[in-house]
């Protein structure tokens, strides 16, 4: 073949095709196209660390970090360089609240957010003004948009101006939070590793790994305690250790630090105050399943918690399993566990179907320890403490100790680490200085948003596992908001059923659509009780996960324990 | 047998099997439970999110989704309490709610409206949401999620079944929302309308738009279905074909062997072609004194500027006097004939039989020369069989799988969703193509060699294996012979050595060879980027080579697939449309072989091979063929050196034409008989999996069109055969009397089964789907292993014509454009000639994506928009060879494999100039 002299020059031939020319080919292939540009960010921002599924919400908070929003261009990017479809980054990436994506042609995010908490206490206590009135006073930058419970409802109303939060906010405080650019996370005292090891810490665990200490009387004095899983459940947590330690290895363990029900707040006190306890506990639950990997699944409106552990946990000696920090976006049904599981694995939070649970096929398909923060935090206490320090607990025919996140209108909320079993009088009077002045106790959520309504006349039941399921309630978290004579019940359970449909994570008919009809109802001035009724039935009956079973516990309580709430508003009309 | 799990259904004591859910059960047993987001077609998971379907179980909190539970031992459970009951009619209620107003609805006879039929809930006291508007973005489907029931069988459609992982469900709580990648219009998605989720769809959400009117209410329903294959590629699709007024108004998956029900978008929405008003209705003539040229072209609305129409009796008697006239006075060489790839069996056995007696010798071939004639050859060669080892579906069993010179996402694409699915349950895919393609993404490792060095990458592959011991000696010692040769001549292959030659790094190179090697069950696909070189039968041998040294062959999930390409092009091989074979592959040139043909065809037979494609275009020129029929090919377009093809037909002094459309082939024709389609005709077709399948007539010819059998025995009987075929299954019978493949298969067990794969043991037995356990068909019942030394490529890139031209398809577009640039749908979504181009190539030559170039070869020029796309490597054009008006066989080189006689289409040197558009439009 010749070569530079080449002498062919053939004219171009066309033929007329047989198509009907109506349209014109794309310049590029099927859908968009991955920008260069944008593609180095990513490469730059994610750095070294793995491209692994699992890791995309991670990715996503990079992203969300370093630009206040993703762009579509950026989640493009991140899913040709995760070697991700689109849809899956994409519908991820929707699913939870705190990932701002921008389209093509859509405004972009603010640099600073100030989050405003919507939820019961905060409600109660005047939130909806602080949010309307700071959306008119912020300013360019700056950006308002309401919460779900960020777990500060002792402190109501609450803002969170960036990652400060603002206890008692009012418009001035968070404003003057924005001026001075007072936007990180406040760290206060908190037993550090080395004061956790002087007060003894870490040497159950270690005579536990050295062998001194036998997994089996760990599990025995669990066992005896009656520990049951302070997330909710309440699931015997030696019973549950034992069962993944039945199951063929690789074990895995996760942590559910998502503590988004409304007016709990618990995990985060013990969390933010002495996070070694919890370590130990769960370093102790990894040894006995022999988990290999721990996840540590924290909701992430804790930054000040995840900034504590990250940096506590650095300081652990060697050994042991791989802890993983991993971060909640913002999605309060990632705390329904086998959700948690799928949102560590980087997907959507959708809770699965059960069986096979967890401690079978958990994270990455592998049996999965599961626990609790607080649970966790008790393990170490029990232990050392011994047979009967647990159980010596207890009140009104309950044993062991609860820490009830008590919230609304007492004079000392808080977290209150109380024996298991008060009744409501006993808590606010004993454990809460009594009402506010001015307040007469009206009603009570003995286990917060989902854990239903009763009314002060109910008082006398003792708050634990499975004292309350026969009125329709239950403890859950211990979450205990108290309403007084000033409260809207109806509001309240409406405040309650809106929270619902936000955080139904959409995946089952009952849930998705029945909290959306349910909060169409409930906004009339009457109650269609009948079909509300019939509603809340099916919800309990046929909804996938906890969340839309619970979800109508409010609504139920309503119109069975206030009957005068719908006197007055039926004859007004 | 496993035992049954033994339960209470509704007070009876029944047995569910293994993996039985209680829906399934309750279904075996008679009783129907509502479901929406759960359907029964193959491998669809039940994902229990509708709770249309819930039950109770007694000592149960909740009630259950019988589609997602499966029964335990002692379970009792009840399907009609009135609390399992009322659940459910509470969730059709809640539906209900939303959806628009059943009259007008998207489609009101949808499975979900048939549910609230049955649960008699169709009206609800729930107020409705305001919900999503339509999306008309797309040509195909339409999106109307307002009647979306969120039941996600859309997403398992397009991310689980077939992996193209467009549709997503995003958003969440009331806002949940099927969305398009990025939520983007679906037509402007990465959409690739393969109609999954519109056959998923219970709701009427997505459907076809030809379903639809203006106002997005269906309005048309078909009057009959009849059930039978897609006219495309090799894969052997079952459809059933929806029809209204005798039109093909919809195609619809079924449960083929080889589908499972799925379809890609030629298959679903490119059927209308053989509505198009070009087709040929009535045999046309051409005008006396017409002179014949190459660039000559004519319009196929309008061809009386050449052609006069005829009556069948008068076409036949001009086309078969012509032929005998060269017949009888230039000789039995002077005629050839191609028969075709797409025609069913029976055709395609009665062409070479009407080349071979009537005609005289053995000229007889078809496009099989210009796909797989070289992996055919080495198969041959090594094993005595060309045909695939195990079915595509073995990908699922394999541990690892190689698909190398092959982008089967485009060209396979059902098979490719195969592939997907096992890469996504953990199998280890390797592609090998110089450009980057859909699977790429699925892919453990992606070597994008340089053009043309394929054996030097498998053979550092071999000597990895070889020299590092992962040989599988027993399975050498037992099966194979050439073993010692191969492994002296591997030694010149060192991967360190093949690096530099092939673009890949060796140590990648001995990651590949050694999982290869290693793995439980490798399987390795291959394409026309192996066989279309002039070294294609040696890159075929490589891989013979790779699986006889490891022994991944003849087991479950090993084996070689070379994925055949058009939806005969196996049967129209195994047929005998090859010049050096009858029917079964048996040569011409062995007496003993011939006589059995020679007996049953009472006459003797040429004892010399025929002339194949490219070589009775050279014979043409040379003066020695003057007469040609060609059947249903489009050698105008397919050939490569288009100038030198076109040349040649407009030289032929007779040439008939057989086809639906006044091809560019035809525009040299003297007679043009109007054919009929495949829906249009019965016929049994055997895709790339050896599976036999009957195709049944869907629709009526349209005008004086006639079924091909019937025209090819016509034009035999004029050419003095006494042929006296009633129709296809007599042909058929014939065959299997000298097919030995067609053992125990009957054209009366294929109307009742449908598919049966050769070889098959007995009448009653299925068809063996893997073969080779044991050893060869070869003469020492070994495989013969054959090493391969390195060969460039016939014209490397240089100064003048700097860059490769690779030639290929795209999704929608069919071979040479006849039938799907004339089908509506396929046609809107690639209207017109592109070729493909890396940016960075684009960014240096200055040219925005979009924009034209010009392509020059040594052989011709064309002109051409350019899409960017980051598939492609630099340095390299790829031009689908689809476009008449930018044909990329003008370009390409004929230079041909020794062996294979195949030519050079994936790869040439050409230069790349940017152009003005108006220089498409300049056809000279």
């Amino acid at each position: 073949m010749s070569g530079q002299h080449d002498q062919h020059n053939h004219n171009v031939q066309a033929f007329e095709h047989p198509g009907l020319g109506r349209k014109r080919a794309k310049s590029t292939p099927k859908g968009r196209q991955v920008e260069p540009r944008a593609l180095q960010e990513i490469e730059a921002l994610l750095g070294d660390r793995p491209r692994r599924r699992d890791l995309l919400i991670e990715h996503l908070h990079l992203i969300q970090d370093r630009y206040h929003q993703i762009s579509a261009a950026h989640l493009a990017a991140l899913a040709d360089e995760m070697k991700l479809a689109f849809a899956e980054v994409f519908e991820t990436a929707t699913f939870y609240a705190h990932f701002g994506i921008v389209k093509e042609g859509e405004p972009s995010i603010p640099p600073l957010t100030v989050r405003v908490c919507d939820s019961l206490t905060c409600a109660m206590h005047r939130a909806q003004e602080l949010h309307d009135g700071l959306e008119k006073t912020v300013g360019p930058g700056v950006r308002v948009v309401r919460a779900p419970c960020l777990g500060l409802c002792d402190q109501a109303p609450v803002a969170e101006v960036g990652h400060h939060f603002l206890h008692q906010a009012t418009p001035q405080a968070v404003l003057a939070a924005i001026a001075a650019g007072d936007t990180h996370p406040h760290l206060a005292d908190y037993v550090d590793y080395d004061a956790y090891v002087a007060g003894g810490g870490y040497a159950l665990l270690n005579a536990l790994r050295s062998g001194e200490r036998s997994i089996e009387s760990i599990l025995a004095v669990l066992d005896d305690s009656g520990l049951r899983g302070l997330g909710g459940a309440g699931f015997p947590t030696g019973r549950k250790w034992r069962a993944v330690r039945g199951e063929p290895g690789p074990r895995l363990m996760a942590v559910n630090g998502d503590e988004g029900e409304p007016g709990t707040f618990k995990d985060r006190h013990y969390l933010n105050t002495d996070p070694h306890r919890f370590l130990e506990g769960t370093l102790i639950g990894a040894h006995v399943v022999e988990a290999s990997d721990v996840y540590i699944y924290l909701r992430d409106e804790y930054p000040l918690a995840r900034e504590i552990l990250t940096r506590e946990i650095a300081k652990l000696p060697p050994g042991g399993p791989t802890i993983h920090m991993r971060r909640g976006a913002g999605a309060y049904i990632c705390g329904e566990e086998s959700s948690l599981l799928e949102s560590l694995e980087g997907k959507r939070g959708l809770p699965r179907h059960k069986p096979p649970f967890p401690f079978q096929v958990g994270l990455f398909g592998q049996p999965t320890l599961i626990n609790n923060v607080e649970t966790l935090y008790w393990v170490r206490d029990i232990v050392e403490k011994g047979n009967g320090w647990w159980n010596s607990h207890g009140r009104n025919g309950r044993t062991g100790l609860r820490s009830y996140s008590v919230s609304g209108r007492v004079r000392e909320p808080g977290v209150k680490l109380a024996p298991a079993g008060v009744t409501i009088r006993e808590l606010i009077e004993e454990f809460c200085g009594g009402m506010q002045d001015g307040h007469r106790f009206h009603a009570y959520l003995p286990g917060g948003a989902s854990g239903g309504i009763l009314p002060a006349s109910m008082d006398d039941i003792p708050l634990d596992f499975g004292t309350l399921e026969k009125h329709g309630c239950f403890i859950g978290s211990a979450a205990v908001v108290v309403l007084s004579d000033h409260d809207d019940i109806r509001g309240a359970a409406l405040n309650l059923m809106r929270f619902f449909e936000d955080e139904s994570c959409g995946q089952c008919t009952p849930c998705r659509v029945g909290t959306q009809k349910a909060v169409m109802l409930m906004q009339r001035p009457i109650w269609n009780q009948e079909l509300l009724g019939e509603l809340s039935q099916a919800m309990r009956d046929a909804s996938i996960c906890g969340l839309g079973q619970a979800a109508s516990n409010p609504l139920s309580c309503v119109m069975r324990y206030f009957p005068e709430e719908f006197m007055t508003t039926e004859a007004a009309e | 047998m496993t035992q049954g799990i033994s339960f209470e259904l509704n007070g009876e004591r029944v047995e569910a099997s293994h993996g039985e859910t209680i829906w399934q059960v309750a279904q075996r047993l008679g009783t129907a439970i509502p479901h929406l987001c759960y359907s029964p077609e193959p491998d669809y998971r039940a994902d229990g999110n509708c709770r249309a379907c819930m039950v109770e179980i007694e000592g149960e909190r909740v009630l259950a989704a019988s589609c997602m539970r499966k029964p335990s031992v002692g379970m009792k459970v009840h399907t009609g309490t009135e609390r399992a009951e009322k659940a459910r009619k509470m969730v059709m209620e809640l539906l209900v709610a939303d959806q628009p107003a059943r009259a007008t609805s998207h489609d009101p006879t949808s499975k979900f409206w048939n549910w609230a039929d049955r649960t008699g809930v169709t009206e609800s006291r729930f107020p409705a949401l305001e919900r999503w508007p339509s999306d008309v973005s797309h040509t195909a489907m339409r999106v109307n999620l307002d009647a979306c029931i969120q039941c996600g069988l859309c997403v398992r459609a397009c991310r689980e079944v077939q992996v193209n992982d467009v549709i997503g469900m995003a958003y969440r709580s009331a806002g949940t929302k099927i969305v398009f990648d990025f939520d983007d219009p679906m037509g402007q998605s990465t959409c690739v309308a393969c109609g999954e989720c519109v056959q998923a769809c219970p709701t009427g959400a997505l459907m076809p738009s030809a379903f639809l009117d203006e106002n997005q209410t269906r309005t048309v329903w078909p009057d009959k279905k009849v059930d039978s294959l897609c006219p495309y590629c090799g894969v052997g699709c079952q459809v059933t074909y929806n029809i209204k007024d005798e039109a093909i108004v919809y195609a619809e998956g079924r449960d083929g062997p080889a589908n499972h029900n799925r379809l890609c978008v030629k298959g679903r929405f490119g059927f209308d072609y053989i509505h198009h008003p070009h087709r040929l209705t009535k045999p046309l003539v051409r005008l006396p004194n017409m002179p014949k040229d190459a660039r000559d072209q004519v319009d196929p609305a309008n061809p009386w500027t050449h052609f006069r129409e005829a009556s069948w009796e008068e076409a036949l008697d001009i086309a078969a006097r012509g032929l005998t006239r060269i017949r009888d006075g230039k000789g039995r060489k002077a005629l050839a004939g191609f028969g075709s790839a797409k025609g069913s069996n029976e055709e395609a056995y009665l062409f070479q039989k009407l080349v071979r007696t009537g005609f005289g010798s053995n000229n007889v071939d078809h496009c099989t020369r210009l796909c797989h004639a070289s992996s055919v050859a080495a198969l041959m060669e090594g094993v005595n069989s060309g045909a695939v080892t195990a079915p595509f579906s073995a990908a699922l069993d394999a541990e690892l799988i190689i698909v190398i010179g092959a982008n089967p996402t485009v060209n396979h694409p059902v098979a490719a969703t195969f592939i997907k699915n096992a890469a996504k349950k953990g199998a280890k895919l390797v592609i090998m193509d110089p450009r980057r393609q859909a699977l790429s993404r699925h892919a453990w490792q992606h070597l994008a060699f340089k053009p043309g060095s394929d054996v030097a990458m498998l053979n550092a592959m071999l000597h990895t294996i070889i020299t590092e011991g992962l040989t599988d000696e027993q399975y050498i010692a037992g099966y194979t012979e050439g073993y010692e040769r191969l492994k002296e001549s591997i030694q010149a292959f060192p991967p360190e050595k093949m690096e530099a030659v092939c673009g890949i790094p060796a140590q990648m190179l001995k990651e590949v060879a050694r999982a290869y090697a290693r793995s439980q069950a490798s399987i390795i696909f291959w394409g026309m980027g192996i066989s279309q070189h002039i070294h294609g039968t040696d890159n075929a041998r490589c891989l013979i080579a790779l699986a006889m040294v490891t022994g991944q062959i003849g087991r479950p999930g090993t084996g070689l697939h070379p994925l055949r390409g058009q939806n005969n092009v196996q049967g129209a091989s195994d047929a005998g449309l090859i010049p050096m074979v009858y029917p079964d592959y048996q040569s011409v040139e062995k007496a003993e072989v011939r006589s059995i043909f020679e007996e049953l065809w009472g006459q003797s037979l040429d004892p010399k091979k025929g002339l194949t494609v490219v070589e009775i275009m050279n014979a043409i020129h040379a003066g020695e063929i003057t007469g040609m029929y060609i059947e249903g090919e489009n050698p105008a377009m397919s050939d490569p050196d288009l100038n030198h093809a076109r040349g040649a037909l407009a030289m032929l002094d007779h040439l008939v034409v057989q086809d639906l459309f006044l091809t560019e082939t035809a525009f040299h024709a003297d007679v043009v008989l109007p054919a009929s389609a495949f829906a249009e005709k019965v016929g049994t077709f055997t895709n790339t999996d050896r599976r036999v399948q009957m195709a049944r007539q869907v629709v009526r010819p349209p005008g004086e069109a006639r079924q091909d059998w019937w025209i090819i025995q016509e034009l035999a009987r004029r050419m003095g055969c006494d042929w006296r075929y009633q129709g296809p299954a007599d042909v058929f019978a014939e065959m299997a009397l000298v097919m030995p493949s067609f053992k125990n298969i009957t054209w009366e067990r294929l109307e009742r089964e449908g598919a049966v794969t050769y070889p098959v043991d007995g009448p009653d037995q299925p068809g063996n789907e893997i073969i080779f356990a044991q050893g060869f068909p070869t003469e020492s019942g070994r495989a013969r292993i054959v090493p391969a030394q390195i060969v460039p490529p016939d014209e490397l890139p240089d100064e003048a014509y700097p860059m490769v031209l690779s030639t290929g398809r795209v999704l929608e577009h069919w071979h040479t454009g006849s039938m799907t640039r004339r089908a509506g749908v396929l046609d809107e979504l690639e209207p017109e000639a592109v070729a493909l181009m890396s940016p960075r190539d684009l960014g240096r030559l200055d040219i925005a994506p979009g924009g034209f170039v010009r392509l020059e070869t040594r052989r011709g020029a064309v002109a051409v928009k350019v899409r960017s796309d980051r598939d492609v490597p630099q340095n390299m054009v790829f031009l689908p060879f689809c476009y008449a008006e930018a044909a990329a066989n003008l370009l390409t080189n004929p230079a041909l494999d020794p062996v294979g006689k195949i030519p050079e289409f994936k790869f040439c040197a050409v230069r790349v100039l940017p152009a003005a558009e108006t220089l498409s439009a300049a056809a000279e």
